[in-house]
């Protein structure tokens, strides 16, 4: 991600440092902090885009972060802080956005193709068992016997 | 020929159409969900050695505010920088500026040296400000209408071609309605 | 001057792949044995002339050439020779030469070792090759000459970028697009297949170690990149179901099922047009990774830098051979003739489940990857897909197929009684059994889908360690046992083993994030670890701080870590070199960061089992080794089966 910095730095700057993103004041209180780092990991790292802030050493990851905790000192539910930094970043901070119809189609597709996989390979085979269980030609009885009597003669080599 | 040998093409020209179409699209720049609405409340302090900070009061008043956010850091503001110096001669057009987490020596170098085109500057040293604004990398810049709302975001540098197609023409709107 | 000789014979490449993607294709409509015989000089030229090129790019990194754009936007005089010789393929340009160098490699190879192919297919396989050859060399001509000139010459390097200057990383590359590049012989075969309008046991056997050689190499290349975003980024991730993974992992899926499915072309002489169809997909996902990777059409973490104009002419490309192939195979899939019969209860029927599972878990990997990019274009909302997905997907579809990787060596071919497979499988059940009950026990309020990955992860290996008592029970000893038996085992057991690995490194993850001042403790899992000492350390071209940290466990000092926090000078730039350790439990992880309130910021995690995601990889890669040692399926001796022959 920071070859990526490297890259966009030309055309854009992001608000990225070379942080390690752990030297923050963490809460004193194990149980607000556990509430932060749970909600960091749903929050999307906007520099990096598919990372949470949880997980990015970004400079923008770090303040928002700083901001997590900020409003949970402050008393804020889980819901008002995403709502917090939905007003700034809209819905693309989440990094899970809410099921949505447009989403609806990602999350059915796997099954929609298990699903048609299944039946075609039922339709399919069905369709050749019964070709198969046509009884046979004449032509092709006497290939079959031919086949067979060369099987026999084989099996007899020592 | 049966669609069944068919379907893996048909499947395959669909998604080329889709990556072909993706192609013109850009796919980093984080969309914002500021436009059309009021400006954030902040008040910006100065630079040290100036007098004049920036507060989101100043944004309200009629006329068209153009908010660039920079850094002397960022490289790309360097780039932008004979843009908005044009910007700021446009009639009828207050350019404002929000130093980004800057260090105030080097900030004040980067005016000294390459000029201020800036009415005020407000200097948001945690970056907390530009968090209220959407700010997700610098420079951006934002216009703001008459009313004091929101109604365009530009991100990453402003080439001469943006400044042209894009700032021109919609400053000359705003104008002509207000 | 080397760079200009490097340039023309990219130049003279250019030249004789085309002639090598039409001369044979001409004499094999026209049975002309001098044009179809001019397919091997022309392979093997293309080769000589590449790597003249390749070596003419790499003397310009050894002896730091500036004048040329790519050396001096990407090396930099200190560095060291490995990083010199890695910065090659360590941008855009030197990478797509090195992908042209292997595509021509693989295709000088089946020249060589493909004596026993007929003429005239093989003419054609190597005229596919060379047409995919044509492709890249204009690419690199066009768009992405790695021999342009800067004028002046640069006086120094911008260096390459830190993070990639790391042995795991060096020879990541390489390796996938060994991989990648290797579904091209696979494809070139596919095509000629279509073209003569026959698929048999032969061609599975042709087909099938190319596919195996493929397979291997993208399998290490897979795991190298995983290895190294694991102990490289500091944050103890192997897997981020970015972009460019899935680029590297949606071949992989199709090449499996194609190993598989060329297994019932050749025992069974059915699933033809099928296997025929994975050919080319595989190959098609390589270029389709190609051009996901640096047209910039989605965002990822680590992408080349992108140029629309290249995206353009991939897409074109990529639309001219994927669509090309397609168009034959919907004109020819017909004439393929469906083989032998089976019921779904069957060795084939476990063989077809397999690449059900995989063809889904690919199209829902691929599906995923572009699902951005599809809001963007039909409803220009944004949206990401991410890890909670793929997962939400992945464990109840891999399952089944775990489940079934498990019976299938149990299953005779074409009708199998599935109680009489399941009664010799008592040992492996009862072991996941066993293997649960004392996890749970074990890690008793944990996550509960954990226990369903030990459980098909024990359950895997148990079946495969059963079917590999079994056969050597019957064969007497175990030197004559098929090596491609051993190959199956192996590689069945490593995916049992890698199952269980990211299980372990997921579910049972411990972490700690402390700033540490020198003299203080902290704990992770059932360690203690103590800061002993941080100091500074210079490296060739960098320099560190390194920070000394005792671990204990129950009081008794156990090891000693010494992670680095790294800053370089050219690019500027800090990376954390994490200081990871295997124990019993699994992985001891430990970041030290930048100096802060006195003391330093410190990262330690415990990643139970994580190793054994390496080893399960190393297993499914040996596996593929052994496979291709065996007789029958030896690259350079596929002897057509007696009946077989036909005229060419």
């Amino acid at each position: 991600m920071r070859r990526l910095a490297l890259i966009l730095a030309v055309i854009f700057y992001p608000l990225m440092a070379l942080a390690v993103g752990v030297d923050e004041a963490r809460l004193s209180d194990p149980a607000l902090e556990a509430r932060a780092r749970e909600l960091m990991k749903e929050l999307r790292c906007l520099v990096c885009q598919n990372q949470s802030i949880d997980e990015s050493d970004a400079d923008l990851a770090k303040d928002l972060r700083h901001i997590v905790r900020e409003r949970i000192v402050a008393g804020d539910s889980d819901a008002a802080v995403r709502r917090f930094l939905v007003d700034r970043y809209g819905d693309w901070v989440l990094l899970d956005p809410p099921m949505n119809a447009r989403m609806m189609v990602l999350w059915l597709a796997p099954l929609g193709l298990v699903v048609v996989a299944a039946t075609t390979l039922i339709v399919v085979l069905r369709r050749r068992r019964r070709e198969a269980a046509a009884p046979l030609t004449a032509e092709e009885e006497k290939r079959l016997q031919a086949i067979l009597n060369a099987t026999d003669e084989e099996a007899k080599r020592p | 020929m049966r669609l069944k040998s068919l379907l893996p093409l048909l499947i395959f020209l669909g998604l080329a159409a889709v990556l072909w179409v993706g192609l013109g699209l850009k796919p980093r720049e984080v969309p914002t969900v500021m436009i059309g609405r009021a400006v954030p409340e902040f008040d910006l302090p100065p630079l040290d050695g100036r007098t004049q900070g920036l507060a989101s009061a100043a944004l309200r008043v009629p006329g068209v505010k153009i908010v660039n956010v920079f850094a002397s850091w960022c490289v790309p503001c360097r780039v932008e920088h004979p843009q908005l110096s044009a910007l700021k001669n446009l009639p009828g057009i207050a350019l404002y500026g929000i130093n980004y987490k800057d260090n105030v020596a080097d900030a004040r170098a980067f005016l000294d040296g390459l000029g201020d085109p800036f009415a005020a500057i407000g200097y948001d040293r945690s970056g907390r400000v530009s968090i209220d604004w959407g700010v997700y990398g610098v420079p951006e810049t934002y216009v703001v209408d008459g009313d004091g709302k929101i109604v365009y975001r530009h991100v990453g540098p402003i080439s001469d071609d943006d400044l042209k197609t894009k700032f021109t023409p919609l400053i000359e709107r705003l104008r002509e309605g207000a | 001057m080397t760079a200009e000789i490097g340039h023309l014979a990219l130049a003279l490449a250019l030249a004789l792949a085309i002639l090598g993607a039409l001369l044979p294709q001409l004499g094999a409509a026209r049975r002309d044995p001098a044009l179809i015989a001019a397919a091997v000089p022309l392979t093997i030229g293309q080769f000589v002339l590449v790597l003249i090129a390749f070596l003419a790019l790499t003397w310009a990194y050894v002896v730091s050439d500036f004048s040329l754009a790519v050396v001096a936007s990407n090396s930099h005089t200190e560095k060291p020779m490995l990083y010199k010789l890695s910065g090659v393929w360590g941008n855009h340009e030197g990478s797509l030469l090195l992908w042209a160098l292997i595509l021509t490699f693989f295709a000088a190879l089946v020249a060589l070792l493909g004596r026993n192919l007929p003429a005239r297919f093989r003419a054609r396989v190597l005229a596919v090759e060379s047409m995919i050859a044509v492709g890249f060399l204009l690419f690199l001509l066009l768009t992405s000459n790695p021999f342009e000139r800067l004028s002046p010459p640069a006086v120094e390097g911008m260096g390459l970028n830190p993070l990639l200057q790391d042995p795991g990383l060096a020879f990541h590359p390489p390796f996938l697009y060994l991989g990648y590049v290797g579904f091209s012989v696979a494809f070139a075969f596919a095509i000629a297949a279509l073209q003569e309008g026959r698929v048999d046991a032969a061609w599975a056997r042709w087909v099938r170690p190319w596919t195996l050689v493929a397979w291997v190499f993208l399998t290490i290349g897979i795991a190298l990149g995983s290895w190294w975003a694991y102990y490289e980024l500091g944050w103890g991730g192997f897997w981020f179901w970015d972009p460019v993974e899935n680029a590297s992992f949606m071949p992989w899926l199709v090449g499996t099922a194609l190993l598989h499915s060329a297994i019932v072309v050749e025992k069974r002489d059915s699933l033809k047009s099928w296997t025929v169809l994975l050919a080319i997909i595989a190959f098609s996902f390589s270029l389709l990774g190609t051009f996901l990777v640096r047209s910039g059409v989605l965002t990822s973490v680590h992408a080349f830098a992108t140029d629309p104009a290249r995206g353009v002419f991939i897409l074109g490309f990529l639309a001219l051979v994927v669509g090309g192939s397609l168009t034959l195979y919907a004109m020819r899939a017909e004439t393929l003739t469906a083989g032998g019969l089976f019921e779904p209860i069957s060795r084939e029927g476990a063989l077809v489940l397999n690449n059900v599972v995989l063809a889904t878990a690919a199209a829902t990997v691929l599906l995923g990857t572009l699902y951005p990019l599809l809001l963007d274009v039909f409803t220009g909302a944004k949206g990401t897909v991410g890890p909670p997905y793929f997962h939400a997907v992945f464990i109840p579809l891999m399952t089944p197929l775990f489940v079934a990787l498990g019976l299938a060596p149990f299953l005779n071919w074409k009708r199998a009684d599935l109680k009489t497979a399941l009664s010799r499988l008592w040992i492996a059940a009862v072991t996941a059994l066993i293997a649960v009950t004392v996890v749970a026990y074990l890690t008793w309020g944990g996550p509960v889908l954990a226990l369903l990955g030990v459980a098909v992860g024990a359950w895997m290996i148990g079946a495969a360690l059963t079917d590999l008592a079994s056969r050597l029970r019957q064969g007497g000893r175990w030197m004559r046992l098929p090596r491609a038996q051993w190959g199956m085992s192996a590689a069945h057991i490593g995916v049992g083993v890698l199952v269980l690995g990211i299980t372990g490194a997921t579910a049972w993850n411990r972490e700690s994030l402390e700033v540490m001042r020198v003299g203080d403790s902290l704990s992770v899992g059932p360690y203690t670890v103590r800061l002993e000492n941080v100091a500074p350390v210079a490296g060739p071209n960098y320099t560190a701080v390194r920070g000394v940290m005792v671990v204990s466990e129950k009081g008794r000092a156990v090891m000693t870590l010494y992670p680095e926090s790294r800053t370089y000078a050219t690019p500027p730039m800090t990376t954390t070199e994490a200081a990871i350790r295997p124990t019993a439990v699994g992985d001891i992880y430990a970041v030290i960061g930048e100096e802060t309130k006195g003391g330093w910021a410190v990262r330690l995690y415990l990643k139970p089992l994580q190793y054994w995601i390496w080893i399960g990889a190393g297993l499914m890669a040996l596996g593929g080794v052994l496979s291709l040692s065996d007789r029958r399926y030896r690259i350079g001796a596929p002897a057509r089966r007696k009946g077989a022959a036909h005229a060419a």
